[in-house]
């Protein structure tokens, strides 16, 4: 992410949480005035650009989605996808340059220069450090020779000074989403940014980037409880997928990322085929079709990429995470369930909303309103991802004087409800009522309804799934609800993690920032 | 148009086809060939305002694209009218309220009557108003509707329920001290407007304690006879929904006018602090100052200059901080403005614990920067584009033109001021800029906090030379009373 000021993890497992339901939220109205107003076109490389004409105001929203995130990271490489995202910020070979021939030349002798440093920065035995220190000040010319053919944040500049609004990027595990939103006649400034970034991008300041990011990682994870509990609680809970890898990259291999392997994943991963581009608003398809075509041919067709071969295998061994620290308690688990194409994905989604959504949800009742001793409870599904196999999660807050072992149990008695008796008529049709509802909200928004074309569009081959989903949710039983929840909520499938407080050392002064 | 869009197209081609050898595109600048056609015409649609004999303000935004109807009653006075003793009894206020319904119908059956509607009416307490809220699907509107005036009349505050909002706010306080971002932000504050501030003093479990239901009961008979600005949009019948607000809200007497504050606000004692927190291994940094409220008219000229200086990606802290030293993610800065009373000025960086005194040098030095070295046309065209040409992106939606004359009418600012406003930023020169730098950046008036990991900090915190490390004691008063918690 580029700069975002309350981004997942930061405010931990409860934001997590608002995105799953936003996904789980996104379905629609009036199938029929959608499609009247969507056009989609597959380009000859494979792109697929959709088009929503919603002309309220003369503006407009796009989202591009790519279908490749953190999830396919080579081994060694995790960060790499984010890594990229943020180098698709850095302009192409015409736009953030002064002489891109001479820095095309420049930014390989840094590329040399920084495998050099490597080599011997790796040597498992007879590192030279005198030689380690003069290739790092060779790395460090390079790179300086390199920065003055640079010039810096031009293509956000350019994008900023013509009014893009909301400009940002996020890598999840399962994809990358670049978004702004636009006056409308800057469409074509937009196409030629964003199909140049696509196409072109150039691995410029990119080592500099790469402290950029590791002090993004600083910030979500390593100094936030919750990010540091969410880490270990998905690295135990995945034995063999890549759900359990961190996200944003382990230290070790982020820090050493380099800009041969960000752009081999590039050339690999943004191929038309793995692209879906939607743009929404103040745009009349039949007029700008042609020239988003032109500008968007420009991306490499390529081969889809071939799918992940690993499969987590099945859980047989229950676990545990417990970090002792000097912060306020908290609970979180979670059960492995299938992906997004599960004949019983809509009933995930129903057990979500009759477990935790507001103050009617099974879980606020009981551990907060009635029990007293949490001060939130829900559930959320799926996490950490959709496109494999994700985790059906629960969370509580203890209030002041409670344990995370009491919340443990206060969740494991409403599970086991859920498991003995059907939910009731009223829980079932809120869950109905309240899907169509949020569906119905969510289409009065640009860069929503951009956000949700476009992942429809790839995940199924069809945004009009977004629509046609409300058949599943009507469909959904009680006998449904029951039958998956003894399924999954057993124990041999559950990964538990809690922070127990530990009580602070008798002496602790407040140290003097390493002022001695 | 068309034809210039070709050329374009063909250059776009050549350059990523022959780049090493075919080199002027990029002097070219391929992009500012493009052409911008003239914007679709657009008049953001305003609402409809009526003013009640008895004071009380309507508005009505018509929106018939989906099928729901929303509405909000803002009050006057919020926290920084509360009693200092009692800090914390507008939160709790703002929860109770809907959690325990009204006289025929309790909070409890209250959820569960809207939530198989997919409606929602809420309540909340702010620092300055309270406000109620609701939404529904078109169907059931005038029943929420209904219910809503029933809370707002009728309201019935009940002891079990401000329990679980102190409870709320228990785990709050218990936990303000988890997250470094939170306390870094909450204790710059404290320094900028002191700890006793109506707009900073943060409640504690004595004064949550001592808040009662007649407390609250209080609170609302005050404030309900305040001037009332209700606001409804979606798909309604204008006629139709004029004649049931006037129902509602003619009745009630003259709205009697809040009393004027008197705060004074000195600004921050100059210098440094520390907050220690061993479990991270980033400091935050934020340098703070007293900023300025919107009726001042440098604003405008305010607004360009904080564009320059930390608003963007071309701006002077993220291009320096971030992109040229990568010292930070997270880095910004900007001179405030609140409505009312004055804003903060804050500038913040995130850096790693060993870099510190690097990266606060570093702002510290775009911040002194603003007065010595000079703005250029560069600079200001470009400020001034990024503003202007995103502008329209306040009043894109028919929800957010009625929720800034909101805004407008709580807080006495003519209906046109986003007009007068753009009108200025647009006029807005060097000299402007120079002018206001001068006269509102003072460097050596800042207070800069760094909470963060003490023994990982080195350089220490004196290569700043900024005078003594200054702690701050954030430690968290327990409650006396036998069995509580203890203390963290």
């Amino acid at each position: 992410m580029q700069r975002k000021t309350s981004p997942w993890i930061y405010k931990g497992v409860m934001a997590l949480m608002l995105a799953a339901i936003a996904l789980a939220g996104a379905r629609a109205q009036d199938l029929k005035s959608f499609e009247q107003r969507i056009t989609t076109k597959v380009l000859l490389n494979g792109l697929t650009l959709v088009i929503c004409e919603r002309p309220e105001a003369p503006v407009f929203s796009y989202s591009t989605f790519i279908d490749a995130g953190d999830v396919n990271d080579p081994s060694g490489e995790s960060g790499l996808a984010h890594m990229f995202e943020h180098l698709a910020f850095k302009g192409t070979s015409q736009i953030g340059t002064k002489d891109y021939a001479a820095e095309k030349i420049a930014l390989a002798k840094v590329e040399a220069a920084n495998d050099a440093y490597e080599a011997e920065y790796l040597k498992a035995v007879g590192r030279d450090e005198a030689k380690l220190a003069e290739l790092k000040k060779a790395f460090k010319e390079a790179e300086a020779e390199a920065h003055k053919y640079v010039i810096p944040n031009q293509f956000t500049d350019v994008a900023e000074r013509n009014g893009a609004e909301g400009l940002n990027a996020e890598t999840q595990l399962d994809e990358t989403i670049y978004f702004w939103s636009m006056p409308e006649n800057r469409l074509e400034l937009w196409a030629w940014l964003e199909s140049g970034r696509l196409a072109d991008v150039v691995p410029r300041e990119f080592y500099k980037e790469r402290d950029v990011v590791i002090e993004e990682r600083r910030m979500r994870t390593d100094s936030n409880p919750i990010g540091r509990l969410v880490e270990q609680f998905l690295a135990t809970a995945y034995v063999a997928h890549n759900y359990g890898r961190s996200a944003i990259g382990w230290p070790s291999e982020v820090s050493q990322i380099n800009a041969t392997e960000a752009m081999d994943f590039h050339k690999k991963y943004y191929v038309g085929a793995n692209i879906v581009v939607a743009v929404v608003g103040d745009v009349k398809a039949s007029e700008m079709l042609p020239m988003l075509e032109k500008y968007f041919s420009n991306i490499p067709a390529g081969p889809k990429p071939e799918e992940m071969t690993t499969v987590e295998p099945k859980q047989f061994a229950e676990k545990t995470v417990a970090i002792r620290e000097q912060t306020q308690p908290f609970y979180l688990e979670g059960y492995h369930r299938p992906d997004y194409r599960s004949p019983d994905a809509e009933v995930y989604d129903a057990i979500t909303d009759i477990m935790s959504n507001g103050r009617v949800s099974r879980l606020y009742r009981s551990l907060v309103r009635d029990q007293q001793i949490a001060a939130e409870a829900e559930g959320f599904s799926p996490f950490p991802g959709d496109k494999y196999p994700g985790l059906f999660a629960f969370y509580a807050v203890p209030l002041p004087g409670h344990t995370p072992a009491e919340m443990r149990d206060a969740i494991h008695k409403e599970i086991d409800k859920l498991k003995t008796a059907d939910v009731t008529d009223e829980e079932l049709a809120m869950y109905k009522t309240r899907t169509r509802a949020d569906l119905l909200r969510g289409l009065a928004d640009n860069q929503g309804l951009a956000n949700s074309l476009a992942q429809y569009q790839t995940r199924y081959g069809d945004w009009r799934e977004l629509f046609r989903q409300l058949d599943k949710v009507d469909k959904v039983t009680k006998a449904d609800i029951r039958r998956v929840a003894n399924e999954v909520f057993v124990p041999s499938n559950r990964t538990e993690s809690w922070i127990e407080t530990e009580a602070a050392p008798a002496a602790a002064a407040q140290k003097d920032g390493g002022a001695q | 148009m068309k034809k210039i869009f070709g050329m374009t197209f063909i250059i776009a081609i050549c350059a990523l086809i022959f780049a090493p050898n075919f080199l002027p595109a990029q002097q070219a600048k391929p992009w500012e060939q493009i052409p911008t056609p003239r914007l679709h015409d657009f008049k953001p649609h305003q609402p409809q305002r009526i003013v009640l004999k008895n004071g009380i303000v309507l508005f009505l935004q018509e929106d018939h694209e989906l099928p729901f109807v929303s509405g909000s009653v803002s009050i006057p006075g919020g926290a920084r009218e509360e009693d200092a003793a009692k800090t914390g009894l507008v939160s709790l206020y703002g929860q109770t309220w809907r959690t325990s319904g009204t006289a025929k119908l309790s909070g409890d059956a209250l959820d569960d009557l809207l939530e198989a509607k997919a409606a929602h009416i809420e309540t909340g307490g702010d620092v300055d108003s309270t406000a109620l809220s609701w939404d529904s699907l078109k169907g059931d509107a005038d029943q929420v509707f209904s219910l809503a005036m029933d809370l707002l009349f009728h309201p019935q505050f009940n002891a079990e329920k401000l329990q679980l909002a102190q409870q709320q706010v228990a785990t709050e306080i218990m936990r303000r001290n988890d997250d470094e971002g939170e306390i870094a932000s909450r204790e710059s504050a404290k320094l900028v407007y002191g700890a006793n501030s109506p707009y900073t003093r943060q409640p504690e479990f004595a004064t949550i304690g001592a808040v009662t239901v007649d407390d609250l009961k209080a609170w609302h008979d005050r404030t309900i006879n305040g001037k009332l600005i209700v606001a409804i949009s979606g798909d309604f019948d204008p006629a139709a929904m004029e004649a049931k607000l006037r129902a509602a809200f003619e009745g009630l007497p003259a709205v009697k006018a809040a009393p004027p504050r008197h705060d004074t606000f000195a600004g921050p004692k100059p210098g440094l602090w520390f907050i220690n927190k061993e479990d991270v291994n980033q400091s935050n940094v934020q340098i703070v100052g007293l900023g300025t409220d919107r009726r001042n008219p440098d604003v405008p000229a305010l607004v360009v200059m904080n564009e320059i200086l930390g608003g963007g990606f071309a701006s002077r802290l993220f291009q320096k901080v971030r992109t040229e030293l990568g010292l930070a993610y997270a880095v910004g800065g900007s001179y405030g403005y609140a409505w009312d009373h004055p804003g903060e000025f804050r500038a913040e960086v995130l850096t790693k614990s060993a870099t510190t005194v690097d990266a606060t040098k570093a702002a510290l030095d775009q911040i002194a920067g603003l007065t010595t070295r000079p703005f250029t046309d560069e600079e200001l065209a470009r400020a001034k584009d990024n503003i202007l040409n995103s502008f329209l992106f306040r009043y894109d939606t028919r929800e957010k033109v009625l929720a800034e004359r909101v805004k407008l009418e709580f807080y006495g600012y003519p209906a046109d001021y986003l007009e007068t406003y753009k009108a200025a930023l647009e006029k807005v020169t060097l000299a402007d800029l120079n002018r206001v730098a001068t006269k509102y950046i003072h460097p050596d008036k800042l207070a800069i906090l760094v909470v963060g990991n003490g023994p990982e900090i080195k350089p220490g915190l004196d290569e700043l030379k900024l005078g003594p490390v200054q702690t701050v004691d954030i430690s968290i008063p327990m409650p006396k009373q036998p069995g509580a918690e203890q203390k963290q």
